[in-house]
């Protein structure tokens, strides 16, 4: 095959081509990482725009329409867009990296989760455009959600939908990949913790995504199609959909945190230069983690009305996940002790991150407790809670991971001056916006307050942390700047930067695309470190030099996307005029057509000949 | 020099304690100075939590500290390969039992609180209101008084008042915290909690479930008065007249023309709830919950109301379609508005309250 050589030199059109139609994971890995980070920068905007709005008392910087559409899309925008393909980048890049596969299990579904989640997250910010996005709150809650005027809920409600179909897709992938694509001797307590916790959240989302998928159908059904599923007046129960957003949305927090736990994990043993400290309690944890968070849900709803009996239930089974967590912060700090360590940007992060979501912990122990929740409840309490935890949880985590595997993913450094500089002016903002939310709520701010009165003593607070959003908007742009400059300079570097100890850093960077010449054999936890005390190189090989089966690219998966996309407007519409049906059914037949190709059209792969390989190799 | 000197400590002394004052929020309306019983309970679990959370920071912290200065890389260490150790299951034990022990400190008062909040046994004997929320305002009918009003909730301090709770629209949630924490309003069953006030005085109450345009102004009181004051109200809130000739016989034909048909003037809990009830309307508090008492907001307000609570309900009233009502009309109503008063005055802590919000702004 030629692409082997063609890879370096090629006009725009090929290259756009090249990713529109690519099944290759490390270039949906790109695709993930700048469409996330597209997203991430616009929720951002949406951010700022709140902030300024709250800047004083009784401020008009915004109506009140505009910023309860700002508030439900930075939520929205971030979590569904922004965090999680940030995560599923991260995933794909290294995942099948570490576990020294070729690809992951399902190429072709993996494309297809990736434009499923693009159209989707695309189809959500059209509302923008056409009379005003959703502004029932991120959580849409019924019925103010389904009584909502315009099509902005609906936007929500599709485009939630076939982005989540995307996730659900890549979540079976990411299952399937790790089940059956290890390398040899990679057995399931020799993985490295950031596969196991894209493992254990690969189950998340399979479990937890279809209660989403089913409350937005009701809802859709409710908006749509007239009937009365959330509707009190026709005998339905607002309450469910509650019930079925927590029981997906509780789940979609660790879903979030888990893969960021795992990110840290291989940053600090690797920064600590040690194994990492109690690594089965470390697996265990995480697999509690996972299944305890499917039994708390409820806790979202303590003042619902749900009872005594279940508040207490929900509260004590809430306080439990701390144990685990706890296991894991304990675990983090004894590997450092006794290490020698090095703080590069990805471990300043990281140490970063350890007093930043142990304070998120410990709010969330205190809002576990449902007496003290009422008070807590829907106030900047809540907010400065879940910040503490997604932005000091998440975001660190993926501000870490761009900077540890950026040499690897482009086979360039970025600048480590830059990123300590986004580093610190992140952090100092991060606390300076979301400390003082704590004090905020319990002095009386419920949360989603497009106006607070004057003279409440809220003023100070609200200020301070305006200013903090503006330094982590600082920050953020310092990350683009170094972005670029590195881009620009294109300094390469070797395969294995940071010294490493996982499989991902003992091939070239970025990796030929099949991954792995021959398969390594792996003979321990932390397989490359093993090699490397040893005196080896590099893995030995587990299989001969032989050809390479390679599935080919595929343009169906955009087009199967795409279609859904238009057959979503023509749902939309048909609500006000029934003639948009027609676009309903074009679209349909355009995803439905290329899904019918794809079943009834061979598609065998290619083969890389080992000769080629060889000759590769010589040059 | 000294002089100078003792003035700048006064001074930081002085702004030191207006920040921790400060600090807690402000009065009646901050949940960290609690003067109800639902406040009280819900303040002892968040101290008793955050003192068990602060014990667990500090060691954390400790052994962070201790970690990352003492294991920092050293010059000319660049070689070392430090000990690769696997675990160890002692200090694996620690650590898990002693959060497990930590837990049970703070579960166990949670779990009794949860129940003690939930106990409606006294209910059958106690002052019933019937809550009911609305985009963007709140109703309270006494169950057995057989009264309603509207935005302020009048209740006797030391008694316990159970408030039964439902929304006519899309979910609310009821919130005073300084006397209660909070609890949903929702469109299809009812909710019931109890308040009980230890001071009189006017609580700030908010709506804490993102309900629409103007969630963030659907403000409302809870003025808590002296037993007697309260028989007092009670009895003049039954007495309310329909057929009521004010002094203000213009604003009140205007009133009758344009604004009945949505608003009672007198109490009696028959009037279905389509606008808030105007029978007490010259004792209130605040005007539509958000703008101090005077007679220029009550004119804003019937001229402009998008201009107050953007969304509300009076968007949709026919006077503002007819444009019947001007400035001159809507000083006429409402100067008779402000007549119509259950008691002769409002109570002192409602005529402090007004001074006090007037100073202010």
């Amino acid at each position: 095959m030629s692409t082997l050589v063609a890879t370096n030199k090629k006009g725009f059109g090929a290259t756009l081509w090249d990713y529109l139609t690519t099944v290759d994971h490390k270039k949906i890995a790109i695709m993930y990482l700048v469409a996330g980070g597209f997203f991430f920068i616009l929720g951002g905007l949406e951010a700022l725009a709140i902030r300024w709005q709250l800047v004083q008392p009784m401020n008009d910087f915004v109506s009140a329409g505009f910023y309860h559409e700002l508030i439900t899309m930075h939520g929205t925008t971030m979590i569904f867009l922004a965090a999680m393909p940030l995560i599923f980048a991260f995933m794909n890049a290294v995942v099948p990296l570490q576990i020294g596969a070729r690809d992951v299990a399902f190429p072709f579904l993996n494309s297809l989760g990736f434009w499923l989640f693009l159209f989707g997250g695309i189809l959500l910010n059209v509302g923008w455009f056409t009379g005003g996005a959703a502004d029932a709150g991120w959580t849409a809650y019924a019925p103010l959600s389904t009584i909502s005027a315009g099509e902005g809920v609906d936007y929500y409600v599709l485009g939630l939908q076939i982005s989540g179909a995307g996730t659900l897709i890549g979540g079976i992938n990411f299952l399937v990949t790790i089940v059956n694509m290890r390398a040899p001797g990679m057995t399931y307590m020799r993985m490295p913790l950031f596969t196991w916790t894209a493992f254990v959240t690969s189950a998340l989302i399979l479990f937890a995504f279809p209660a989403l998928t089913v409350g937005l159908f009701l809802m859709m059904f409710d908006r749509l199609f007239g009937s009365g599923f959330f509707d009190a007046a026709m005998g339905g129960n607002s309450v469910i959909w509650q019930h079925l957003f927590w029981i997906f949305g509780h789940p979609e927090v660790y879903i979030l945190v888990l893969p960021a736990f795992g990110i840290f994990s291989e940053i600090i043993a690797t920064f600590s230069k040690k194994r990492l400290f109690g690594y089965t309690a470390m697996v265990f944890a995480t697999v509690l983690i996972g299944f305890l968070g499917f039994m708390v849900w409820a806790h979202h709803m303590f003042t619902v009305g749900m009872g005594p009996a279940a508040n207490s239930i929900f509260a004590v089974a809430t306080m439990a996940i701390a144990v685990p967590t706890g296991i894991k912060i304990f675990n983090w700090l004894f590997t450092l002790w006794g290490g020698r360590i090095s703080i590069t940007t990805p471990m300043l992060w990281t140490l970063g991150f350890i007093p930043s979501f142990t304070l998120g912990g410990m709010t969330g122990v205190m809002l576990a407790a449902a007496t003290a929740d009422y008070q807590y409840h829907d106030t900047y309490f809540v907010v400065g809670h879940f910040h503490y935890v997604i932005v000091g949880g998440v975001v660190f985590a993926l501000f870490a991971g761009v900077h540890y595997w950026w040499p690897k993913m482009f086979g360039t450094m970025l600048d480590e001056k830059l990123g300590k500089a986004t580093f610190w002016i992140f952090f100092v903002g991060f606390h300076l916006t979301f400390f003082v939310q704590h004090f905020l709520g319990l002095m009386g701010m419920p949360r989603r307050y497009w106006v607070y009165m004057e003279n409440q003593n809220l003023d100070l607070g609200n200020l301070i942390s305006t200013v903090g959003a503006f330094l982590m908007g600082i920050a953020s742009i310092i990350l683009l700047y170094n972005i670029v400059k590195t881009s620009i300079q294109n300094k390469k570097v070797g395969g294995d930067p940071w010294d490493g100890r996982t499989l991902e850093w003992a091939i070239p960077s970025p990796p030929p695309f099949y991954n792995f010449k021959q398969l390594p054999l792996v003979r321990g936890l932390d397989p490359l470190w093993i090699e490397k005390m040893d005196g080896r190189k590099g893995m030995t090989a587990a299989e001969p030099l032989s050809d390479i089966h390679m599935p080919n690219n595929s343009f169906l998966p955009f087009v199967i996307s795409l279609g859904l996309f238009i057959a979503g407007f023509g749902f939309i519409y048909q609500k006000n005029d029934l003639s948009w049906l027609i676009v309903l059914f074009i679209g349909m037949a355009i995803t439905l057509g290329a899904m019918f190709i794809r079943s009834v059209k061979d598609d065998l792969g290619y083969h890389i000949h080992k000769e080629d390989l060889k000759k590769e190799a010589e040059e | 020099m000294k002089n100078w000197m003792g003035k700048l400590r006064t001074l930081s002394l002085f702004s030191f304690l207006v920040i921790i004052l400060s600090a807690c929020g402000k009065e009646n309306l901050t949940a960290l100075v609690p003067k109800g019983y639902g406040a009280d309970q819900s303040f002892n679990v968040i101290i008793i939590s955050i003192l068990v959370m602060i014990v667990v920071f500090i060691v954390v912290m400790a052994i962070y500290l201790y970690v990352v200065l003492k294991f920092r890389q050293k010059k000319r260490q660049e070689d070392y390969v430090p000990q690769q150790t696997e675990g160890n299951k002692t200090l694996e034990i620690v650590w898990t039992v002693i959060p497990i022990l930590l837990l049970l400190i703070i579960a166990v008062p949670t779990v009794a609180t949860t129940y003690n909040l939930a106990d409606d046994s006294a209910k059958e004997d106690s002052i019933n209101v019937n809550v009911t929320g609305l985009q963007f305002w709140w109703n309270f009918e006494y169950a057995n008084e057989e009264i309603q009003t509207s935005q302020e909730l009048y209740i006797p301090v030391n008694e316990k008042v159970y408030l039964n709770m439902m929304s006519s629209d899309v979910i609310h949630s009821f919130w005073v915290p300084s006397i209660s924490g909070k609890m949903d309003v929702n469109p299809e069953n009812e909710n019931t909690m109890y308040i009980e006030a230890y001071e009189e005085g006017v609580y700030w109450g908010k709506c804490t479930e993102f309900c629409g345009d103007s969630h963030s102004l659907m403000d409302f009181k809870i003025v808590v008065v002296s037993q007697d004051e309260y028989d007092t109200w009670v009895d003049g809130m039954q007495n309310t007249d329909p057929e009521f000739i004010a002094s203000a016989q213009e604003g009140q034909e205007l009133f009758e023309n344009s604004c009945l048909s949505c608003h009672a003037i007198d109490a009696s809990a028959n009037h279905p709830v389509v606008g808030p009830n105007m029978a007490d309307f010259g004792n209130r508090t605040m005007v539509a919950g958000v703008r101090n008492f005077s007679k220029e907001e009550i004119v804003e307000w019937i001229v402009d109301p998008a201009s107050v609570k953007p969304g509300n309900g009076m968007l949709d009233a026919p006077y503002l379609e007819q444009e019947n009502i001007g400035q001159a009309e809507a000083e006429n109503i409402a100067d008779f508005l402000m007549e119509l008063k259950a008691t002769d005055e409002p109570v002192d802590s409602v005529k402090q309250f007004r001074e006090d919000e007037a100073k202010d702004n």
